[in-house]
């Protein structure tokens, strides 16, 4: 049987772990865009050297499970000298996963603006950079939005192991009360509707960015 | 009149297949140069290497003495003293017709804003754009997008002015008002370089024309006798595609 009064007790608990997580999942995600757009931009212009470290980066972070990178930037790195809280891990290790998925989404939409655009562009006298900047990005992101917000979703997802790493967030606090209280029913249902509070406007901005951006070059 | 634009043995291929080959002329100030020939024959290819879009594997192409391609690429003034136009326009679609023609003069040559906005108006007001200004490209028609990307060009003061085929994708009613937007630019004796197989056109606004076949340049005349006694057997053949009896 479910009950009110220990939902009510628990709400703040859970506020302050949904903050948290809301907290370092978004600038995790930040960053991974930060790092997509760079490894997209090396990429796309085939950069030499860069291009194959970004490639290294890729597969390295795609194929492994955040799990495992956070293990290794948590009891890993402080054997090698590198010591960060579990904040920073949680931040960075989300931030580098993300980063390599954003890449190749972003990649493709990058490679879905005509060749000629850019060429029309560099007869203008474009640098490569202005190119990026005010040519094909704008173009793409109408494109990568919602493969963008997908991953994003997932990354706020991704989040639940944080706690393997002893951040207070939701997945962490939840399973704190249980052990402690044995509430099992209440629990869930607020580490549930938490998880859905913090991803479902996601959805919701991400419709509303795409529709934005398509406007002008597609039309209503 | 001294030249200005000079292509000296230009040699380029796409790995084994050789698609210009010496290629040697030179183009004067103000005079208009229009190139034909039979499809394949790397007239597009030409006017791409005379941009610097495509490398060059021998020869020179020099603008008033400075070496364009091979070029240094990192230097981007060199390439706004060419202007090209494409076949298919390549509007940003993103921006206005007035932000497409401001974008390069603001963002690449750092001019100032409100006096690129005045010179926009006055050239879309000349190929009666004016009312289209803040429209998207995809609210033009072919015609009208041509006409906006020639302004997005000449706003940047190109010494000399590439057309590759403009008129090729649009309908032929349209083909018309681009067509006279280029016949104006040839009577205000700005240089330029035309990719065309409107031969009627070709024949009104030469001084002169090169027909290339097979990546080399056949003949180099003027309009009224290339198109009246072309001395080729190739470029006889070429011209005469262009003709239509009725079959009886």
């Amino acid at each position: 049987m479910m009950d009110a009064s220990i939902i009510r007790s628990y709400l703040p608990i859970f506020a302050q772990a949904f903050t948290l997580t809301v907290i370092i999942g978004w600038i995790g995600i930040v960053l991974s865009i930060l790092i997509g757009m760079l490894s997209a931009f090396v990429l796309y212009f085939k950069l030499p050297v860069l291009a194959t470290v970004v490639r290294c980066y890729v597969e390295l972070f795609r194929n492994t499970p955040l799990l495992v990178q956070l293990f290794f930037l948590y009891y890993g790195l402080p054997s090698a000298g590198v010591r960060m809280s579990a904040q920073v891990c949680g931040v960075v290790g989300l931030g580098l996963l993300g980063g390599s998925y954003m890449t190749e989404t972003l990649r493709s939409g990058l490679e879905t603006v005509p060749l000629s655009q850019k060429e029309s562009a560099y007869s203008l006298g474009f640098s490569k950079a202005q190119l990026f900047v005010d040519i094909i990005l704008p173009q793409a992101v109408s494109v990568s939005v919602p493969a963008v917000t997908a991953n994003i979703i997932f990354l706020l997802k991704e989040t639940s192991v944080f706690s393997a790493i002893s951040l207070m967030d939701l997945m962490f606090t939840a399973k704190d009360l249980i052990g402690l209280y044995y509430n099992t029913t209440e629990s869930l249902i607020l580490l549930v509707l938490f998880y859905i509070c913090m991803i479902l406007p996601v959805s919701f901005v991400g419709n509303w960015i795409e529709k934005r951006s398509r406007r002008n070059i597609y039309g209503d | 009149m001294e030249d200005i634009l000079k292509i000296e043995h230009l040699y380029k291929h796409f790995g084994d297949i050789s698609v210009l080959e010496d290629i040697h002329f030179s183009v004067k100030k103000g005079e208009t140069v229009v190139l034909i020939g039979p499809s394949g024959c790397g007239k597009s290819t030409l006017l791409r290497c005379i941009n610097g879009l495509e490398d060059i594997q021998d020869g020179r192409i020099t603008l008033e003495g400075c070496a364009i391609n091979p070029v240094d690429k990192k230097d981007l003034k060199i390439r706004q003293q060419i202007g090209m136009v494409f076949q298919n326009y390549d509007l940003f679609p993103h921006k206005t017709v007035l932000e497409n023609v401001m974008l390069a003069p603001v963002k690449v040559q750092k001019r100032n804003r409100s006096e690129v906005e005045q010179e926009a108006g006055e050239l879309l007001e000349r190929v009666g754009l004016t009312s289209k200004k803040d429209c998207y490209p995809r609210q033009l028609s072919g015609g009208q997008k041509q006409r906006a990307a020639i302004v997005r060009t000449l706003i940047l003061q190109p010494k000399v002015l590439l057309f590759d085929e403009v008129t090729a994708a649009l309908d032929p009613e349209m083909v018309r008002e681009v067509l006279d937007v280029m016949l104006d630019l040839s009577a205000q004796k700005r240089t330029m370089l035309i990719v065309t197989h409107e031969m009627a056109f070709a024949r009104a606004v030469a001084d002169r024309v090169l027909f290339l076949d097979e990546g080399s340049i056949v003949e180099d005349s003027t309009p009224g006798e290339f198109f009246a006694n072309p001395v080729t057997e190739r470029a006889r053949r070429f011209l005469k595609t262009f003709e239509f009896e009725k079959q009886r």
